[in-house]
């Protein structure tokens, strides 16, 4: 879907800004949000440019720099944590070559930080896109990452 | 619609799935139709059974027995003895009644343990995506009770006073009279909005019970419109939780076809409409009012109270906001009465309260019991004990702005008032267990990074004084601190309890002063190793 699609599928009331922006990022390969997008949703809405950066900025789902095919979510709250998610933050730095925030320069994976997941009783976990993957050592963890680095 | 002479039951969520409950159902489905039992056996994805540490696990009914650790190899075991010869697979893991294990050794252990159950009470028994199988468990008996005899709005509302339920969400309000605020608040119209941003790390109940019983936060979300006198609901649900929100979803499209929901809800003049609102990945949301300003799609920044969301809440209109779990608890209510409800729980906090248990237990998972159960019990008996047959050193009880216990207070009653002398909180009901070995040091670092990540930034004590407080653990750490530093912490917290906004900022005295009064000793020696 264009982002004109999208928007329309929704009502011009500023309620529908959260979901409208969700689409848009869920929408590109690259999952973030380019200026043009702001611009564009705060004519849609009627909102200022800066309003609208301002809502994209606050959230930690949403980036305005173009990320990996992968997004990877480090859990790193106290359950998680006490469960081992160190090591595992690590370990990632080490295999993927990058530091939270950064993309690798294949475009494969992006490494970020998260506050709980809500999956805590697999702990220690993390997010690939949408799925959960839990009770990680450095064992599973290699498997995971060698697992979504075949199927390219 | 066929007649089946069984159901087998195979509860679905993460710790299901990350055992091979996913593989287990395809192997399953494979081996139903090779034994050419398709049209007597039907398998039913289910939500959690509420126990974690015992990989996938399958329910056969109406036999009622509860298989665990199922594998492959033994799920062909199950299917010969059990479902062609119709007698238990006793090799394999198993109870009757689901949770009512007969088996000596898992009879007083293990989240297997009878509960008593009212908010999860059918999560893992029905198709949480078919209304139908929600109809025949009982569902929507609540409203259509409602409707049925009349009740007034306000007789609604005296029910839930009556019945002395308190809030879930962490603060214990106590439901009826928020709701009897809403009603009372002058405004033609009215929201009612559930709270399911569920960021509180431990805490992911909300979540299995969206999954598990969608239909049961519809219905009390109707429940709740009529009686606060809204004719429009929404459900703020964090982005993070996709099933949910699609449970949700399909659950209110199908209560929309019943008339369930929508214009004059089964034939009464009653109309109500509910609609989802998805979250970005922002803890502060959680807070009611922060959570409002989300809703009205802007940055979520808690508003300054009064005026209070029952006066002035959504677009500046009465608004009402209750947990997913305190929600969860309406339907039976209404239909059993609140004196059925009052017999569990203390005179004070009435009713279950779902727990997780998380850390260095056997069994981590979720559990619901009754208000003031002993957390000795909660951890030891449910939990398993500590893993590993280590000691116990403590536990964090309330979420991230809870207290460390320690093992003095493990007799503690979980509930509201026996907390609260014990100078703790109930909050979410997580409680995150810790064995000798835990440095509670690191863990105290872990929860301000959490909450320096986590502050909206809007009022500067808590911004700067979140950062402050890392730096000095920074230093701790390290051994690079002095003991004065131990106190300035508490002192930093103290001045975020008295200036800060929002509770976000406020709680942190929570956790920074029960570590330090109870586990000083932790951070003596981090601060005397720099001198050896
Ligand atoms: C920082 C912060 C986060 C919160 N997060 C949640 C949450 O995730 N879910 C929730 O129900 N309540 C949360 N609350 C409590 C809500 O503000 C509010 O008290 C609650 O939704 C009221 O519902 P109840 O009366 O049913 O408990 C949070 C409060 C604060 C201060
Ligand atoms: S106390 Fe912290 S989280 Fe609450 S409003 Fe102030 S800055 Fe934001
Ligand atoms: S603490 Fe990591 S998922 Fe909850």
């Amino acid at each position: 879907m264009s982002r004109e699609e999208i928007l329309k599928t929704y009502d011009q009331t500023s309620d529908n800004l959260l979901a409208i922006l969700h689409d848009i990022q869920d929408n590109k390969d690259e999952h973030y949000l380019t200026r043009e997008d702001l611009k564009k949703v705060s004519d849609y809405l009627d909102l200022t440019y800066g309003f609208v950066h301002g809502v994209a900025t606050f959230y930690s789902m949403f980036s305005l720099k173009p990320r990996g095919k992968n997004i990877i979510r480090v859990c790193q709250s106290p359950p998680c944590h006490l469960m081992g998610s160190t090591t595992i933050s690590k370990e990632l730095i080490k295999i993927l070559g990058i530091k939270f925030g950064e993309t690798t320069k294949d475009g494969l994976f992006t490494l970020e930080m998260t506050s709980c997941l809500g999956v805590c009783g697999v702990a220690p976990a993390i997010m690939i896109n949408d799925q959960v993957y839990g009770n990680l050592n450095k064992q599973r963890l290699y498997e995971v990452i060698e697992e979504k680095r075949r199927v390219k | 619609m066929s007649i089946y002479r069984a159901h087998i039951l195979l509860p679905i969520d993460e710790g299901t799935i990350q055992s091979g409950a996913i593989e287990i159902k395809k192997e399953l489905e494979k081996r139903i139709e090779e034994e050419n039992l398709k049209e007597e056996i039907k398998i039913l994805e289910t939500g959690t059974i509420g126990v974690i540490g015992k990989g996938v696990m399958i329910v056969v009914y109406p036999d009622k027995v509860t298989y665990y650790n199922v594998t492959k190899t033994n799920l062909n075991n199950i299917i010969q003895e059990h479902i062609i010869k119709g007698r238990i697979a006793e090799e394999v893991e198993h109870s009757y009644e689901g949770h009512k294990p007969v088996e000596k050794e898992y009879k007083n252990v293990g989240l297997t343990r009878e509960q008593q159950r009212i908010v999860l009470d059918k999560c893992w028994k029905i198709d949480p995506e078919s209304i139908d199988d929600v109809l025949a468990y009982g569902g929507y008996r609540g409203v259509e009770k409602i409707f049925s005899e009349s009740i007034s709005p306000e007789a609604v509302i005296e029910e839930i006073k009556n019945s002395g339920l308190r809030g879930r969400g962490g603060a214990g309000f106590p439901t009826g009279l928020k709701w009897s605020f809403t009603r009372a608040a002058k405004g033609e119209e009215k929201f009612m909005i559930c709270n399911a941003d569920e960021g509180e790390p431990g805490t992911f109940k909300d979540r299995l019970i969206m999954e598990g019983d969608p239909h049961k936060l519809i219905e009390a979300m109707i429940i709740a419109g009529y009686a606060v006198g809204a004719n429009k609901g929404y459900i703020y649900i964090r982005g993070e939780y996709e099933l949910s929100i699609k449970r949700i979803q399909k659950a209110i499209d199908q209560a929309l076809e019943y008339n369930l929901l929508g214009k004059n809800i089964l034939e009464t003049n009653f109309s109500f409409y509910l609609e989802i609102k998805k979250g970005a990945g922002a803890y502060v949301c959680g807070e009611e009012t922060a959570l409002i300003d989300s809703l009205e799609g802007k940055r979520g920044y808690p508003r300054i109270k009064p005026p209070f969301p029952a006066n002035k809440g959504l677009w500046q209109k009465p608004t009402c906001v209750n947990n997913v779990e305190t929600l969860a608890n309406i339907p039976e209510i209404i239909y059993k009465g609140s004196n059925w409800f009052k017999k569990f729980g203390t005179e004070k906090s009435t009713g279950t309260k779902v727990f997780t248990i998380l850390g260095h237990v056997e069994y981590p998972g979720l559990i619901e019991v009754e208000m003031g159960t002993p957390l000795r019990e909660i951890i030891f008996s449910y939990g398993g004990g500590i893993k590993g047959g280590k000691r116990f050193k403590a536990a964090l009880v309330g979420g991230s702005a809870g207290v460390f216990l320690p093992e003095r207070l493990l007799d503690v009653k979980m509930d509201f008032e026996s907390l609260d002398e014990s100078k703790a909180v109930l909050g979410s009901g997580a409680i995150l267990v810790m064995d000798e070995d835990t440095d509670i040091v690191d863990m105290l670092f872990s929860i301000l990074k959490f909450f320096a990540h986590e502050s909206c930034g809007q009022c500067s004590v808590c911004r700067i004084g979140t950062h402050q407080l890392l730096n000095l653990i920074y230093g701790i750490r390290r051994g690079q601190a002095q003991e004065k530093d131990i106190d300035q912490m508490v002192k930093i917290a103290e001045t975020m309890f008295d200036m800060s906004l929002c509770p976000l900022g406020q709680s942190l005295i929570m956790p920074v002063k029960s570590a330090v009064e109870n586990f000083r000793q932790d951070f003596l020696n981090k601060i005397q190793n720099k001198n050896n």
